[in-house]
Parts: C-alpha cells; structure tokens; sequence
C-alpha cells in the first residue's frame, strides 16, 4: 500500500507547487552581468541586519538551480565580510513559497551518478557555511519549504513560520526516489529527533506550520494577517520579515537564545536514542516494516535509513559522504525516473490545456446521490461549488447527505476543518428529490445506474430544464458518451467525466469527449475537474474509454489464471509483490462482481478475442450466487464487519473446479502470470494511444498509475516501455501469443517502437 | 441565587438612578429592554426578572436582547423601533453585565448524565448510571471567550489587526494612556455625573470608576504581549478591562416627553448595524458603520463635535482610525469610492473610554451613547457619533444630536 500512499502524498505535495516543471524558462541574463544584477536574490540592511529576499523571475516558486545557489554564495559571502552586518534574516518574496525544491532538471542533466554526488556535495558544503555562521541567520518560512528549501532552513539558527495552510515543510525526495541530498539526513534527526525523522523523510509527508513548531522543527510561528493598508498577502510577509528581523536583533545581542526547551516527552525519546541498543532496535523496526511496505519495489527508504544510520554511529563526515554518494546512486534508478515521470505527467495534467471557459461553473447539479454522486458533491462543497444533489427517493437522497458530512466530518477529527467550517461547507450542498433550481445549473453531472436507456431518460429531463450554457457531463466508466448523446438535443454541450470511487480519495478524472463535444464544454469539464483537486486526463469516446478499456484484458486474464488453479491469495501476493496498490483478485472484489461482468460483456462485444481469455462464465456464475464482492459481503473473499483480515470464499471452490482449464506448463511461472498480466495491460494502453483514443503517453501512464493502480515504480505503462525496453515487451508478448493465440499480439505502435530502440515515448 | 440577585441590585440601581433623576414614576413606563452578552442559566430573560426586583409594575413588560459588545445598543435601538412604529410611549433601554461571575456548565458528559438520571425509573437504572461516572466528567465548561466561527480570542484578533494595519506598540500605548489621563482628568472635574452609586452587598458602596489608572509609557512598555507570545503588541494595559456594570437609559418621543412635562436630553437621530469577515475584520465595525451612518444622516465628519467610539484595545482603535483614513482600503474592502476619513483626536473620547472606564460588555451602549449626550451638553456641539464593534464580527453606529436649550 505504500505505493498508492506514497503517490498520495506525491500529489499532496505538488498541489502546493513542490517542485518545479522543467520548462521553466531561464533568465537571459549572461553569467557577467549577473554580478551587477541579481535576478534571484538582493538584499538590504535594516539596522545591523541583512535581510536576504528570494525571489526567481518569471516563476511562481523559487527553486534551488545553479543560478539562485551561486547569487546565494555572494550574497552571504558579501554578508560575512560586512562589519556592519551582525545578524541575517532569509525571506521570499513570493507569497505561497519560501523554496520549493531543488531544482529537478539539474538532476535530470546528469548522465552518471559521480556528476549527482558532485550536486549534492556543493550543497553539502553551502549549508555547512551556513550552519557555523558566526553571524545568527534567522530562515522566515511563508508558504512551501520543501526538499532543499528545508534542507537550507534547517541549516540555518533560527526559523520563523506563518501560521496558515500554504506554509508546509517537507522532505517530499523519497517520493522521487531520491533523498535529502544537502544534508537534510544528518540534520533532521539532530532537530526533531530520530523517530520523527525517519517519519517526515520515508513518507515525505507535509508537516504544517503549528505542528512544525511542535516538532521543534520551526522556533516561532507568525499569525496571517488580514487586510490593512495593503492585500494580506503583502502586509503578512512584511510582518514575517518585521518580526523576523527583531529576533535575528535579539540573536545578535544574545538576548534571544537558540537553545529550545523539550518537553518531557521529547526528552524521554533523546534519551532512549542515546542507548546504542536502542537505536539498533528502531533501525531494525523501521527497516522491517518498509521492507514490508516496500515489497523491495523502491530503493529509496531503504538508503534513506542506511545513511541516517551511517550518520549516527560513524559521525557526520561518514553521515554526509554517504548522503552524497547514495543519492548519486538513487537519482540513476529506474524507479527514480519512473516515479520524476510521474511528477512530470501529474504537473502536465494539473493544467488546463483547453483555456478559460466562456462561464465559469458556479452552480452544479449532481443526479443520484449513490457513492459516485455523493462523493462528486463532497469534492465540490469544499471548493465552494453551490451544488445541488439530486435523487428519486428520499432515502437514497439522506444516505448520499450522510456519505458527504461524514467525508467533512472526519476531516474535522483530523483536524483539517474547524466544525464551523464543515458547517458552512455543508450549507453549500442542496439535497432534493425534484428538478427545482435546475434552470440556474452552469453544469449537470448525472451519476445515476449504469443503463443506458435510464442516461437517456434522465437527459432528455434535464434538457427541458436547464439553461442554454449548462454542459451535461455523465458518470459512467463504460458506456460510450457518443450513445448517451445520441438523444441530446445539443450533443456539443454533452461529455464524459469519469471518476474513480471513492471519489474524495481518488485523484484521477477521466474527461471523454465525443466528436461532437465542443471545446468549450471540455475546458468547462477539465476546470470543474481541478477545481475539485483532481488530476485530469482528456481522451476521446470509445469503449471503455481509456481506463476501463486497459483494465478490461487485465482482468480476462485474471479470471484466465484464476482458472489455471492459481488461489485468489497467491494472485493477490503475486500483484501487490509487483507492485499493484490493490491484489487483482481483490480489485475484482472491490469493483463489484456484476459491474466487471456488465464490463466485460460490452468490452467483449467490441473488441472480440483480443479480451478473451478468461471465460466470462466465472463471473456470471458468481453473480448468479450472489457473489458481487464487497459490497454484498462475499466474492472471492468474505468480508465481515470489524474483520481484518478476510478468508478466502470456500463456496467459490466448485464453480471454479467446474471452469477449471489446466494450466501451460512454461508460461506459468510467478513471474510469467505478473508478466501475463502487466504486458496485456501495456499493449493495450499502445494501442489507445495508436488509435487516438490517448493524446499523449503522459497522460496514459497518469491515467494508469492514479486510476487504475498501475505499478508508480515502473511509471506507467509508457514509462515502463521506454525504461524496460520496448524489444523485451514484444517479445514476452510473443511468447505468450504462441501459446494462448491473439489477445497477446503486440500492437502495432509497440512493434515499430521494438524495432526502432531509439523512439521514446516519453522524453 | 446571588448572581441573579446581584443582577436585580444592578439593574435596579441604574434604573433607580435614572428614575430618580428623570423623577418618572415607574407606572408610566410602558416596556423594558435590557441587553446582556452572558446568560443567566436561571432565566433566559434577564431583563423581566430584574425589572420585577427592581420594583417596576408588574403589568409592564420586558425582554432581554442581545448581540456582544453591542447589546445595550440594541436595546436602545429596539426601543427607538417600538416607539417610532406606534407600540409604546416610554421606553427604558439598558445594559447589565456580571463579569466577576460567570456561570459555568457542567461537561457535556456530566449534563447527560444527570438529565438521564432525572428520568431513571428505578434504583437499578440510577445505579447503573451512576456506576458510569467518571471523575473527568467533572472538569468544567467555562463560557467562550473566543470567537465561535474561528476559535480566536478577541485580543489575538486585536493584535493581528494591529500589525495588519502597522501599529506600533508605543503608538497603543500612548493611546491608553490618553484614555486613561481623560478619564481621571473628567472624573476629578465630575464630568462623569452618569455615574449612579451602588452598594455591593457585604462590601462598600462604589462611588465611582475603579478602574481609571493613568501610568507612564516606560511602566505600560514593561509589560509583556497579553495575546500573541513573545512579540506581539496587545498587553493588559493597551486593552479594555471586563468588569460588572449596568446602565440604563428613558426613551420617549418627543411629543410625549414634552406633553409629560420633561426636557429631553438630546435625539437619538439615526443608526446602523454592519456586519463583516469575523476572522480578520473582527473589530472594524466603526470603520464600516461610521460613513454609512454619517450618509443616512445626511452629515458629514466636519458635522459631529463629539465621537464616543468604544476602545476596546488601543490597537483597534487606532486600526480603525487608519482604515477610516485610507482610499485602498474604502475601496478594495467597503466598495466605497473615497475614504470617510479618521475622526480628529481633540474631539475624540474626551472623557475617556472603555480602556479606561472598563467594559461590562452589554451595558457599554448606554454609557457611549450618556456619554456623547453629556459632552455635546458641556461642549456645547450639535452633532454626536457613537460606534462601537462587537463580537461576529459586527458593528454599530448612531447619531445623537443635543436638545436644544
């Protein structure tokens, strides 16, 4: 499960603008002139004190590239050498980020891991300067500080924070592949303890500015300020630097000191790590249970424990030679550039491609408020969507109200709501059984039954009513949007938005348009979509649309092994020792026996024997039984209330003996089933691609990797061609075609690229 | 039983006071209002009872209003209403506060506790309750000082409001002690004849302001911040001080009062309710109430001879008179074209304000609006703006104008 967390929290990260896209466009300044003109980094005197304002051009974030590292170097060096200055304070001018990261394309530049080691250790050397400042350097920490943004406040002798939500510090590296290469291994542990570090660098977690404190992490916090005489933004990073100038005063004059007061708890945890017996426990402890997390799949927590280990037992110069060195090794990985992939694709699908739309939606309404339409409510109420939910029966209607204050609720015992908040979050949601109100509606979403002639019905209703502007988008995961809109009187106006369930957690939404679709519904479709905080891939109407359509053969083959005799468990330890969120067998469970069959059937109907393979008779017998999975307490496996871990169904013994096919000897290895599996699912996302069902890889591997559980350590199923080798893909396909027949063939896409080992699909 | 009992003496005694001097007879008053911020758990309408112990007809009736800092206000505007729709003739309007005891609740816990206990049946039931006590259940309720939207306490909200608009520590300290060197200085010449003696039972009979404490800035800046630790600029002498109080005001029209034979004091002219954003413009209520006041009146800055603005930190106060005073601010956050403009100091809480004189929250109205009438009397203007902010993030405006002699 540590991948779909990791990918979780990955994503968290980059909502708030971690670390930078690399087509960030560079100064034109010459390396000469930028001695007389900083573009990163000036500074003024105030008093004794140095204020050192960031603040890269042309970006929303600062990032830590060669240029803002080398102005940085004079800066300070300008600061040391001043008889005047006794005291420094680091400030950014950009609301929202103090620094986000280092800068991803240096790294990304480098063709071996020396070239990567070097980076780190001028690093390295940087933050050390400033740790043995004589001169108190106080880091003030408005927005994100993140990566190597941390990595220098942590360096310096004091930290000052704003209290609000977009200040979050971080050490976001492990979800790259990487880790905190400038020193952050060997200091962190020294400030918040071990523990607590392990904690923030092997899930790469946001840690907000109140608990920070709490941490020990930040020394002050600074209240957000509203209006005055400027925008609060302004006047609140003046009072940060304000602030932070009297205390960088106070450092100087030695009427502040550094030293901070532990709570007894804090000490207690101290004291146990100086116990050599101890630390060798906790070292133990955390190990086994990454490895476990980890199934061995990502390198990068493992190094993270083994220098911070280094760093504590042999000192710090050993510490730092192995941060410098490990990272280097890191930065090469395959999974390190799968999961820089990802980062990348995500950014691009955070984006809207399609430009402003003409109105913007401010009124939505959702049909049925079933798990997908209470949970598309739930993730527009809390962006300030007035949303309408709308069901046939009064019942139906009060479980979906209940699904979304829940959701609200329990953001409210974690503490990331007030209940004021949830209340007035709440208010913004309709629940009603009839169409009132309909006429104001900027956006329909209909996520009623998956039935054709019901998506009919309902249209055709809502047509009568709505405005003129209003788009008709449809939640379905198979059917093609193209036959919902065969009824429209204004096909333009209709388009497919598919999420994934549960809808508050799922990141991905599948935006399908139809030939029909005009643009402006599809940019109006994709800024609904991030508003609600989702990540977006745009495809075009077919069957299956594009997810669904990957998912479908993987499944056939999972129904195939499932035949050959394989136990559901073995299947799911092979899937999730691969590297799938989700065991396959499992996944059926969770999607719904009678959903994958009411898939299969359409998608077999389509796409004939290329999705055959498994008999579609093992799911109907299972419906027929009343096995539809989870939700009706019994599929492959039985699910209990309060139960943790579930039993394997016995009653599925006998339909699967009387469907039993043997199994082909050379083909059946663990690894052939993974491979089995993995390759049907690659071929067929090339090929959506091939017909242009996709518009870029990027967007198929996010589709993958955030919708379907696609392996992140591989990257998706693009990155994994091109990192794995399209030749060794055809070829495991080949070998398979030749003893199961056509639905291993290789597209043609993926041939040419076998043929051509130069072609990249990603850059 | 005290603390009702304390509310009675308090009532009874502004209202005596105020009969006393008027020398209305208490049966020609028609309705009673009183404002009150803390309720009594005893009765959720203060006012009738207190005006029952005060010795008011018991053929006159009474309810309580209110809206925080703001409640003697609404009592008085209430009564504006009731007289200008025709309802009644005689209104008396006030305010009462007990701030040196507050009730406390019981936990959530301990209440359900004893509400299903009073509605067990049989031992068995009681005892299986009682067996579910746990001594947590003890720990208290205290009532809220903070903001319910936000969970901020109003002096942290004071004191971010403070650095939003850049006041400086010095300048709220010098603030306060201007309020407190009026205050001591309208005492001593006996401007404060509003003022009505109250015997604390068991203890000496108060005479006067207690809380008028003039010091020096080098005694106010050693204070340490109150809110906002280590650097934050709101201490205990820059704020308002909570404390008990009850004030009490007779409304009439003006055809009744002369029919009855009284000179009226001064009109109440015109009024306003604002209300704005609670989190960071928690106490910009006069900035917002004073322009739209002023424009319904049909008057401007240059009209009003005395403002009576309730101090409730320096700090707020000297926001406010920057926020009057700025175009950005009018425009970007009032939609306004131009500023109202800050009301000048010399004309400004001469007889000093709540920083100095103390805050009994629902009965700080009455005094501000006394408090203008009385000075337009002495100074001789026409013109008197009262506003004050209070808690939710709203706010009050009025005009008093002086009878003419």
């Amino acid at each position: 499960m540590v991948a779909s967390r990791a990918i979780g929290s990955l994503s968290r990260a980059t909502a708030s603008r971690m670390l930078r896209c690399p087509g960030y466009i560079c100064r034109n300044f010459s390396a000469s002139s930028a001695l007389q003109t900083r573009t990163h980094i000036n500074y003024g005197v105030n008093g004794d004190v140095a204020v050192v304002r960031i603040n890269s051009p042309n970006s929303k974030v600062n990032t830590l590239n060669k240029e803002l590292q080398s102005e940085f170097v004079e800066v300070m060096n300008e600061i040391w050498a001043s008889d005047q200055i006794r005291s420094a304070v680091l400030i950014s001018s950009k609301p929202g980020c103090f620094i986000a990261g280092a800068d991803l394309s240096m790294l990304a530049s480098c063709k071996t891991p020396e070239e990567v080691t070097q980076i780190s250790q001028e690093g390295q050397r940087m933050f050390e300067k400033l740790e043995k400042s004589t001169k108190p350097i106080v880091a003030a920490i408005s927005g994100a500080c993140l990566g190597g943004g941390l990595e220098l406040a942590i360096s310096c002798q004091y930290r000052i924070a704003t209290k609000d939500r977009k200040t979050v510090l971080g050490t976001p590296e492990v979800l790259l592949g990487i880790l905190p290469g400038a020193g952050g291994t060997q200091r962190l542990p020294r400030m918040v303890g071990v523990p607590a570090a392990f904690d923030m660098m092997l899930t790469g977690r946001n840690i907000r500015a109140d608990r920070a404190k709490k941490m020990g992490l930040v020394d002050q916090l600074v209240e957000p300020l509203g209006p005055g005489l400027k925008p609060p933004e302004e006047r609140t990073i003046e009072y940060l630097e304000e602030v932070a100038v009297t205390f960088a005063k106070g450092l100087s004059d030695k009427k502040i000191s550094i030293k901070r007061d532990k709570g007894f708890v804090e000490k207690l945890i101290s004291y146990a790590m100086s116990i050599p017996f101890v630390r060798q426990q906790i070292y133990k402890k955390v190990e086994e249970k990454v490895r476990k997390q980890t199934k061995g799949l990502y390198p990068a927590p493992l190094k993270i424990i083994d220098v911070v280990k280094t760093g504590i037992e042999q000192g710090n110069d050993a510490g730092y030679l192995s941060e410098s060195k490990k990272f280097g090794e890191l930065a090469m990985t395959k999974e390190s550039k799968a999961l820089m992939g990802l980062y990348h694709g995500q950014v691009l699908c955070k984006k809207n491609k399609f430009g402003a739309p003409q109105k913007e939606v401010k009124h939505l309404a959702i049909l049925g408020a079933g798990l997908m339409g209470a949970g598309i409510a739930q993730v527009s109420v809390d962006k300030g969507l007035k949303t309408i939910l709308k069901d046939a029966t009064l019942a139906g209607l009060g479980r979906g109200q209940q699904q979304v204050f829940k959701g609200l609720n329990d953001k409210v015992k974690k503490k990331a709501l007030t209940s004021f908040e949830r209340d007035s979050i709440f208010s913004n949601l309709t629940g009603q059984l009839d169409y009132e109100g309909f006429e104001k509606a900027d956006m329909v979403i209909e996520a009623v039954f998956e039935d054709l002639s019901l998506k009919h019905r309902v249209l055709k209703e809502v047509e009568a009513l709505i405005p003129d502007h209003c788009v008709f988008a449809s939640n379905t995961s198979a059917l093609p949007i193209s036959e919902i809109a065969a009824v429209s009187k204004r096909p333009e106006k209709v388009i497919g938005m598919h999420y994934f369930s549960p809808v508050d957690k799922m990141q991905l939404l599948e935006i399908i348009t139809t030939e029909k679709t005009s643009k402006d519904t599809t940019a109006s479709a994709v800024a609904v979509g991030l508003k609600q905080g989702k990540v977006i891939i745009v495809v075009k109407d077919g069957p299956g649309f594009y997810t669904t359509r990957c998912l479908a053969p993987m499944m056939s083959e999972v129904l195939r092994i499932l035949q050959e005799g394989v136990e559901p468990k073995k299947l799911d330890s092979l899937t999730t020792n691969f590297g799938f969120p989700v065991g396959a067998a499992t996944l059926v469970d969770e999607v719904g026996v009678d959903v994958a069959k009411h898939v299969a059937e359409d998608l077999g109907k389509a796409f004939g024997e290329r999705f055959g393979g498994g008999s579609l008779e093992l799911l109907k017998q299972m419906v027929s039984r009343g096995f539809l999975g989870r939700k009706s307490g019994k599929g492959f496996y039985i699910y209990q209330e309060g139960v943790k871990n579930k039993n394997v169904n016995s009653d599925m013994d006998g339909i699967l003996a009387s469907l039993k096919v043997p199994p082909k000897s050379d083909v059946s290895s663990d690894e052939d089933i993974q491979y089995r599996l993995l390759t049907r699912f690659v071929n067929e996302a090339v090929l959506c691609l091939q017909e242009g069902i996709l518009a870029t890889p990027a967007e198929g591997d996010i589709g993958a990797v955030f919708g379907l559980g696609f392996p992140p350590c591989l990257g998706g199923p693009f990155r994994f061609v091109d990192l794995h080798g399209a030749q060794k893909v055809v070829d495991r396909l080949r070998k398979y075609e030749a003893v199961y027949g056509k639905q291993f063939t290789p597209c043609q896409l993926l041939i040419d690229h076998a043929n051509s080992p130069n072609r990249k699909f990603c850059q | 039983m005290i603390w009702l009992e304390q509310h009675f003496r308090a009532v009874q005694a502004s209202s005596w006071g105020l009969l006393h001097r008027t020398n209305v007879p208490k049966d020609v008053v028609d309705y009673i209002i009183f404002g009150t911020v803390i309720q009594e758990v005893k009765t959720s309408n203060v006012a009738r009872e207190a005006a029952l112990g005060a010795g008011f007809s018991d053929r006159t009736p009474a309810h309580t209003v209110t809206m925080a800092c703001i409640s003697a206000n609404q009592a008085m505007t209430t009564g504006i209403g009731l007289i200008a729709s025709g309802q009644y003739d005689v209104v008396v309007a006030g305010g009462v506060e007990l701030m040196s005891d507050v009730p406390i609740r019981h936990s959530r816990k301990m209440r359900k506790m004893m509400l299903e206990l009073n509605k067990a049946k049989t031992l068995g039931q009681r005892l299986s309750l009682i067996s579910k006590f746990r001594l947590n259940f003890l720990s208290p309720e205290l009532p809220a000082v903070a903001e319910f939207s936000t969970s901020e306490t109003m002096g942290h909200s004071a004191d971010r409001l403070a650095a939003a608009f850049a006041v400086s520590r010095l300048d709220q300290d010098e603030y306060a002690l201007r309020s407190h060197s009026l205050a001591k200085k309208a005492q001593d010449e006996g401007l404060l004849s509003d003022v009505v003696p109250f015997k604390v039972p068991g203890k000496d009979t108060v005479t006067k302001d207690n809380g008028i404490r003039p010091s020096s800035l080098e005694q106010m800046a050693k204070l340490r911040p109150a809110f906002i630790k280590p650097y934050g600029t709101v201490t205990a002498a820059n704020s308002s001080f909570l404390t008990d109080g009850a004030s009490a005001m007779l409304i009439m029209a003006e055809e009744k009062a002369l029919a009855m034979g009284f000179k009226p004091k001064a009109y109440l002219r015109d009024f306003v309710y604002v209300s704005q954003d609670p989190k960071d413009q928690l106490l910009l209520g006069p900035t917002y109430a004073t322009p739209k006041v002023l424009e319904k009146a049909g008057l401007t800055m240059n009209d009003i001879d005395a403002f009576e603005f309730h101090e409730a930190f320096s700090g707020q106060i000297l926001a406010n008179f920057k926020a009057m005073d700025s175009d950005w601010f009018a425009q970007n956050y009032m939609g306004r074209k131009t500023k109202v403009g800050s009301p000048p100091l010399e004309k400004f809480n001469n007889w000093g304000g709540s920083l100095s004189l103390g805050h009994p929250f629902g009965a700080t109205g009455c005094r501000l609006v006394m408090a203008a009438a009385n000075r337009l009397r002495k100074e001789g203007g026409q013109y008197g703006l009262v506003a004050a902010c209070a808690a939710g993030g709203q706010g009050h405006a009025m005009i008093v104008e002086a009878y003419p002699k």
